[in-house]
């Protein structure tokens, strides 16, 4: 089976200038791959680079080295290289994230940030409607908060917002930081549910997963970022 | 009131004929020649000290004194009358500058000089109209900047025109302006026609005569030539009207014409009459009566003896 | 998948210079711009970026340099080469310019409803009813009290004037518009109605926006793409959230370490 996100060479470092231009090693020579249906779980202790890895694939973060090949339809699109507008379609179309951090639009109410994403997704407005209060409504949002801005939320609240804007859409990529980091044993269940469905569905899952639990049901294989860590001299 | 003046009166010596020297005169008449050429477009011109103060029409007398020739008979009108202290004397400064016979029939004119009004009487071909203008610029009160309506001019950018009837439309639930209503000219210059009345507009449209505009303390000429298309500007949905009066004159029942209100006591009475005195006394000889010829004051009829 | 990008860039620019005598004003900028994208230039002042925004809407002309603007129907045109007419039309019709002092994008003596209408009435449109039906649509969609459309500016808030400025450059459908630091000055409450209703209408209306600003978070919400400019040149330039996270430049870490989080 063709992977659809591939990691090949990808070395990033960060260089902060404002501290006499000391050099943070987050990774090198990252090579994996994920294919549909495969869940693949970044392993290895906090700091270690799996966050870093997450944002690489999805371009928030740049790389020092090597390419990150992402299919697209029948060509291979490299989001080291590729221009803005390029990933930012392969965002609407192709790759979705949750991170761990709600970081939203102010001011716009739980459902409709869902929905958005939706038809971002490329979602017909009615469907993403639907589907965005069919996710909000499995993850335990309550309607009552469906129509308040979630800054005001609780972090488990926030992160099922979260979860639910990222997996609302039908996009073949899955990146997932820390889904499940504030959720309790009901909602987790929810997510691994969740996760299933996507797999079987084929889409390819780059996650990570801080519960052990989570972690086991839903791993394809998982891989340990400690192997890429930086050979310091 | 007619005065006719022969044309057996010289001029008074130590003037040029009509008062501008030759030089002076070859430069109007080429600014007006350029007018000509571009229908509507505002010429600037090195407009002369006259014998009267700015406002008094220095601007059309400027432009009368460059076209008047000996043979010329001229007929000045201020509001549509001949007996006006403007028209009075722009007329006594002509017959005593260049003895030109002058007159008050319309028929007879080669040359009207005008404030405010056009004659009711139709002009033809061979005469020349002269209108006295205060502000050229139709867009000066939207447009402050002299170089910003220059450009607008010449890049035909004319949208802030209909700002303006917008705005009258939005504030008084109709076009409001009702004087110096803005024309486009030949399809391409927009011109304020001086302050006549908008009951005046349509006569310039395709007019056989050749009508000159001259703007003395502003410094510019423009023109119309004869048989010129002169829309006046306006709204789909709010198009141009001119003013109708409810009564025919009151003097000569002439309908269809521009009538000015004349206060007759000062217990509120009063009567509309023709603001044209000429074209009302032309009728009156003709033998058409109104409904208060009786009664009206031999000063506003002329007559020392009522038909 | 990706057809839905269009090939053609809207606006190619490459190594636009102006000098101020011998002082650079911006140096050596080029950047392609698709339809529907919002680009952002941040900077401090002097960075030059007022200077480029000056440069692209062809009020200032370049000392060097090249911009290529692709019109309605699809031929890519060299701005330098249009006539004064054309390129006052183009500022009338496909692109729109939202100034920093609304006093200067408004005409202040005139009622919201005519300076929105005037851009109509400008391309020959002279149905009053039709005019006014837009005027009023348009208020409705900038959230001005649509019973306000024969006040006079004079008598807006800042933010109002600023909303009354993007309805009057908009009626057009722009399919470029110019920005230069539109929330400056405002009420914070104010500047944050006024660019969810930026970020609204630009999604809406797919339009391709240049940003001037000076504000960070302005920038994260409003645009794709994001170039710090410097003394006068870009520094970095790039996908926004790449540039705001995961900073190059020394002087981009600088500026984002320098903004206060809320």
């Amino acid at each position: 089976m063709q992977p659809l996100v591939q990691l090949d060479g990808v070395s990033k470092a960060f260089t902060l200038h404002l501290h006499e231009g000391v050099r943070l090693d987050v990774v090198s020579d990252v090579n994996f791959s994920a294919a549909p249906g495969e869940c693949i779980v970044l392993g290895g202790p906090s700091g270690a680079g799996k966050s870093s890895l997450l944002k690489i694939v999805y371009g928030n973060y740049s790389c020092d080295a090597g390419h990150i090949w992402i299919r697209d339809g029948g060509e291979k699109i490299d989001v080291a290289t590729a221009e803005p507008r390029r990933i930012l379609a392969m965002r609407r179309h192709i790759m979705g994230y949750v991170s761990q951090f709600l970081r939203v639009i102010p001011r716009v109410g739980a459902l409709e940030i869902v929905a958005a994403a939706g038809r971002e997704g490329g979602l017909d407005s009615q469907v993403a409607q639907d589907r965005a209060q069919e996710y909000l409504s499995l993850l335990n949002v309550p309607e009552r908060l469906w129509t308040l801005p979630p800054a005001t939320f609780s972090g488990g609240e926030q992160q099922r917002v979260n979860i639910a804007r990222g997996l609302i859409a039908d996009r073949p990529v899955l990146l997932l930081d820390e889904p499940t980091a504030s959720l309790d044993a009901r909602n987790r269940a929810v997510v691994v549910d969740l996760i299933e469905r996507k797999k079987k569905a084929g889409v390819a899952i780059i996650g990570i997963f801080h519960d052990e639990d989570v972690r086991d049901k839903v791993a394809t294989h998982v891989v340990d970022v400690t192997h890429f860590a930086a050979k310091t001299a | 009131m007619s005065t006719h003046v022969s044309a057996t009166a010289s001029p008074e010596a130590g003037y040029n004929f009509a008062y501008l020297d030759e030089q002076t005169k070859r430069m109007i008449r080429r600014a007006i020649l350029k007018a000509i050429a571009i229908p509507g477009y505002q010429v600037p011109f090195a407009s002369r000290e006259m014998p009267m103060p700015y406002g008094w029409g220095t601007g059309g007398v400027q432009v009368t004194a460059s076209i008047l020739g000996r043979d010329d008979v001229l007929k000045v009108i201020d509001q549509g009358s001949d007996d006006t202290t403007n028209a009075v004397s722009i007329r006594k400064f002509f017959e005593r500058t260049a003895g030109v016979r002058t007159t008050t029939h319309t028929r007879e004119a080669t040359v009207v000089q005008t404030r405010h009004r056009i004659p009711e009487e139709t002009l033809r071909e061979g005469q020349v109209i002269v209108y006295q203008v205060p502000i050229p610029e139709p867009l000066r009160f939207l447009e402050p900047r002299e170089t910003e309506t220059r450009k607008l001019h010449a890049l035909a950018e004319y949208g802030l025109m209909h700002v303006k009837l917008y705005e009258d439309i939005a504030r008084h639930g109709h076009i409001a302006t009702t004087y110096a209503y803005p024309v486009e000219v030949a399809g391409r210059y927009i011109m304020d026609p001086s302050p006549t009345p908008k009951f005046d507009n349509p006569k310039m449209h395709l007019m056989a005569a050749l009508q000159l505009f001259g703007a003395g303390r502003e410094k510019r000429i423009y023109a119309i030539p004869p048989y010129t298309e002169v829309r006046s500007l306006d709204f789909e949905d709010h198009p141009f009207r001119i003013q109708t009066f409810k009564e025919p004159c009151a003097l000569c029942a002439a309908t269809g014409v521009y009538l000015d209100e004349v206060i007759m006591d000062d217990r509120g009475g009063r009567m509309f009459v023709c603001s044209d005195s000429d074209f009302c006394e032309e009728r009156r000889s003709a033998g058409h009566r109104g409904s208060m010829l009786a009664d009206a004051p031999a000063a506003l009829t002329g007559d020392s003896t009522h038909a | 998948m990706l057809n839905d990008l269009p090939d053609a860039p809207l606006l190619s620019v490459r190594d636009l210079t102006r000098y101020y005598g011998e002082r650079i004003g911006c140096a050596d900028v080029s950047f392609d711009l698709y339809e529907g994208e919002v680009l952002a230039v941040v900077g401090e002042s002097g960075s030059g970026k007022s200077t480029l925004l000056s440069l692209l809407a062809t009020e200032l002309e370049a000392s060097a340099g090249s911009i290529r603007y692709r019109m309605r129907d699809g031929i890519a045109c060299d701005l330098a080469t249009l006539t004064e007419a054309e390129r006052r039309l183009l500022l009338r019709t496909d692109w729109g310019f939202v100034r920093q002092d609304s006093t200067q994008g408004l005409r202040m003596s005139v009622s919201a409803g005519g300076n929105i209408g005037e851009r109509l009435m400008a391309v020959g449109a002279r149905h009053y009813g039709n005019i006014r039906g837009t005027s009023l649509d348009w208020l409705g969609r900038v959230e001005i009290d649509r019973g306000r459309i024969d006040d006079i500016p004079k008598a807006f808030s800042g933010g109002m004037r600023q909303r009354l400025q993007i309805a009057r450059n908009l009626v057009t459908h722009p399919r470029l518009v110019f920005m230069d630091e539109p929330t400056s000055g405002l009420d914070v409450s104010v500047q944050a109605r006024l660019l969810d209703l930026i970020r609204g209408l630009v999604s809406e209306l797919g339009l391709a926006v240049i940003i001037v600003t000076h504000d960070l978070s302005v920038a994260r919400l409003l645009s794709h793409r994001i170039m710090v400019m410097k003394g006068g040149r870009v520094i970095e330039a790039g996908l926004t959230d790449r540039v705001l996270d995961d900073p190059h430049q020394p002087y981009t870490q600088l500026l984002v370490s320098s903004v206060l989080a809320a």
